[in-house]
């Protein structure tokens, strides 16, 4: 395994009280797979990857649990041992090119001296790496666009230079922060294939952060689904896309409008889940989900469910309790 | 004209001086600029039906919008809605009342609403200011009505907009686009702001009224599964021009322009079915000098000669319109 996480737990200390973002969270990723986290906004996906990447500022803090990198701790690690390891053995990519680089220096510059930075070499030989880059990402005429500033890139260029940069230095991990949500469609599906083809031919660990399923099922191996700082689910792609068990998945799947057959009705309703996300401030007890849950029972109001083997996933939901079936107390 | 066609475009176009300024033109000798955001234009909506119109951004989409509610003239062409010309200054008298016919709902529903006023002035503003009602009772009966309507409490009006949610909010501005009791909304990309489950709820939400008060839409959308969900009748747009008009059922079914194909090609398989699908290539070119001929020839894979030096219009092909050289030659 590349990246494991136990049981992490993150805060955020406020005056009318401590503010838990991330609750209890476990995964892991294995070399050239890619893990989808994916969830509704506040769902505390991107703050699990900030703790990863160890970009968490106070007073957000991680309270509890472990972040291993390749079996060593790194949660703890002190500032300055932390950012050797970030760039070198983590790379990132964020949602927006434009603000992920430096507008006043050419990609070029900030390519080689990120290379620079991580990695023994000249700048003759940092600058073949950065060309060789650049050509990987699929950016025409790299000879050329290497001493072009960002602003002379397009959108989706530009996201093919941030990842450039995110693999400088032959990263172990990537910690990919919905890098496709600021580009159309079309431009979407380059990038999709550019990330999947790079995680498996470096073999490197993705953590693909994103609100869009369509994303998901196009790019990762394994999927977590987050719901209020938890995991409600986590299992391979095809299983839980196709099968989801826990309520919160197959209504988030049912709400994902899908182009229509041709002999299908016109004006379906699309499934709902009633109300919104619960704020971090007024977490329900029990399962967080069970006041929008159509299935929650007396159980689910009371005790927390950790998530369980059901299936091909794994399932935070009192419903699968014994494996596999779905069971409800009659009384519900 | 078609019987029971609400609005009509004929021709429409809009340019926007993007030039440098004055001083520089005069010392530099830079020429004027003129970016073609959208270009002859024809489509028209019928009574009681959702049009959509797709494309990726740049595309002139939203421009069509605000050219159809009156945010901005149109350099050429007419807009006609219900017989009356509304882009003729002449006719202006006619004008204002057609106006109050149609409403608008627009993407992000934390920039559209003031956040210094109850929801209950937001919503009522369009009633005094087009006259509709007087007396303060009547108002707050209507007011309360309304937000019945968009399944919020009456109670509700007293508060503040940063106290609602995203989705609350965009039920607000749908609450708001109402309150004249108009024939006709456009909507500009109203749930691309929001997560998927509460995306669901608007989309069924704007279903439900359109039945309910037989309403008329124009959908803006880039989300093409979105589109399938709600439209009618679909317009695919590229570059400031349509490139095809078609049913929905038809457009998904089997796309006949290169570039609707391509687009279609681009939503990802959720189902993963691994249905066979063509990667998508290049990006949208620089509008302020866009190719020659067919604009979408540089990305076209079947382009040849007469695509990169003749324009193509849009023409009926079995019923189905599209601008396309390959289609009218039977190409493809």
């Amino acid at each position: 395994m590349i990246l494991e996480v136990k049981d992490l737990r993150v805060e955020f200390p406020t005056r009318r009280g401590t503010l838990v973002a991330v609750d209890g969270i476990s995964f892991s990723i294995a070399p050239g797979e890619v893990l989808g986290v994916v969830g509704e906004s506040g769902a505390g996906k991107s703050l699990t990857g900030i703790s990863v990447i160890g970009l968490l500022e106070p007073p957000g803090r991680i309270a509890g649990g472990e972040i291993r990198l390749e079996g060593e701790r790194i949660d703890n690690l002190p500032h300055d041992a932390m950012r050797r390891i970030r760039g070198r053995k983590i790379g990132a990519i964020f949602q927006d090119p434009l603000t992920s680089l430096n507008p006043l220096y050419t990609v070029g510059r900030q390519l080689t001296e990120t290379i620079r930075t991580h990695l023994y070499v000249d700048a003759a030989e940092a600058r073949k790496r950065a060309l060789g880059l650049l050509r990987e990402v699929g950016i025409p005429a790299p000879e050329a666009r290497i001493d072009h500033f960002p602003h002379q890139f397009s959108g989706g260029m530009r996201q093919r230079v941030v990842i450039a940069l995110a693999l400088c230095a032959e990263p172990r991990l990537i910690i990919a922060d919905e890098p496709t949500t600021a580009l159309d469609v079309s431009i979407q599906a380059q990038i999709i294939q550019l990330l999947k083809h790079l995680s498996r031919e470096h073999g490197t660990a993705v953590m693909l952060i994103t609100h869009d399923m369509g994303v998901i099922a196009e790019t990762a191996d394994r999927v977590a689904v987050m719901y209020a700082g938890r995991i409600a689910e986590i299992g391979p792609v095809r299983e839980l896309l196709r099968a989801p068990r826990h309520p919160y998945t197959s209504g988030l799947m049912g709400s994902i409008p899908k182009i229509r057959a041709a002999t299908q009705e016109r004006h379906v309703r699309l499934a709902q889940i009633e109300g919104s996300m619960p704020r971090l401030t007024a977490i329900p007890p029990g399962c967080a989900f069970h006041p929008r849950c159509t299935k929650a029972f007396a159980r689910c109001r009371a005790e927390r469910p950790e998530p369980r083997p059901a299936g091909a996933t794994l399932t935070a939901c009192w419903l699968y309790e014994n494996g596999n079936e779905e069971r409800r107390p009659a009384q519900a | 004209m078609k019987n029971g066609a609400l609005l009509r475009l004929d021709g429409v176009g809009r340019d926007f001086d993007v030039s440098r300024p004055w001083l520089n033109r005069v010392l530099e000798g830079a020429p004027r600029q003129l970016l073609r955001a959208v270009d002859d234009v024809s489509v028209e909506v019928r009574k009681g039906e959702t049009l959509a119109l797709v494309g990726e951004s740049g595309c002139g989409k939203s421009t069509v919008a605000r050219l159809i509610v009156g945010l901005y003239a149109p350099s050429r062409g007419r807009v006609v809605f219900d017989g009356i010309d509304i882009s003729d200054p002449a006719a202006h008298a006619d004008t204002l009342r057609v106006r109050r016919r149609m409403q608008m709902i627009f993407q992000d529903p934390y920039a559209s609403l003031n956040p210094r006023w109850r929801v209950r002035d937001i919503v009522a503003e369009p009633l005094l200011v087009l006259g509709l009602l007087k007396e303060k009772r009547q108002i707050d009966e209507r007011v309360a009505e309304l937000l019945q309507q968009v399944r919020l409490s009456p109670e509700d009006g007293e508060k503040y907009p940063h106290e609602f949610s995203g989705g609350q909010r965009q039920r607000i501005s749908i609450a708001r686009a109402l309150s004249g009791r108009p024939e006709f909304l456009v909507c500009d990309e109203p749930t691309s702001a929001l997560d998927v489950s509460v995306q669901a709820q608007i989309l069924n939400l704007m279903t439900e009224l359109q039945a309910g008060l037989g309403l008329t839409y124009l959908f803006i959308s880039h989300n093409l599964a979105v589109v399938s969900h709600v439209a009618d009748r679909v317009g695919v747009m590229y570059l400031g021009r349509l490139v095809e008009v078609a049913e929905a059922e038809a457009l998904f079914a089997q796309p006949r322009h290169p570039y609707s194909r391509m687009l279609l090609d681009a939503v990802p398989d959720l189902e993963m079915s691994g249905r066979p699908r063509t990667p998508v290539a290049g990006e949208v070119p620089n509008p302020l000098n866009p190719p020659k001929g067919c604009a979408f020839h540089p990305r076209c894979p079947h382009a040849n000669e007469r695509c990169r030096t003749e324009r193509p219009v849009l023409k009926l092909h079995d019923g189905r319109a599209a601008a396309c050289h390959a289609v009218e030659e039977k190409r493809i």
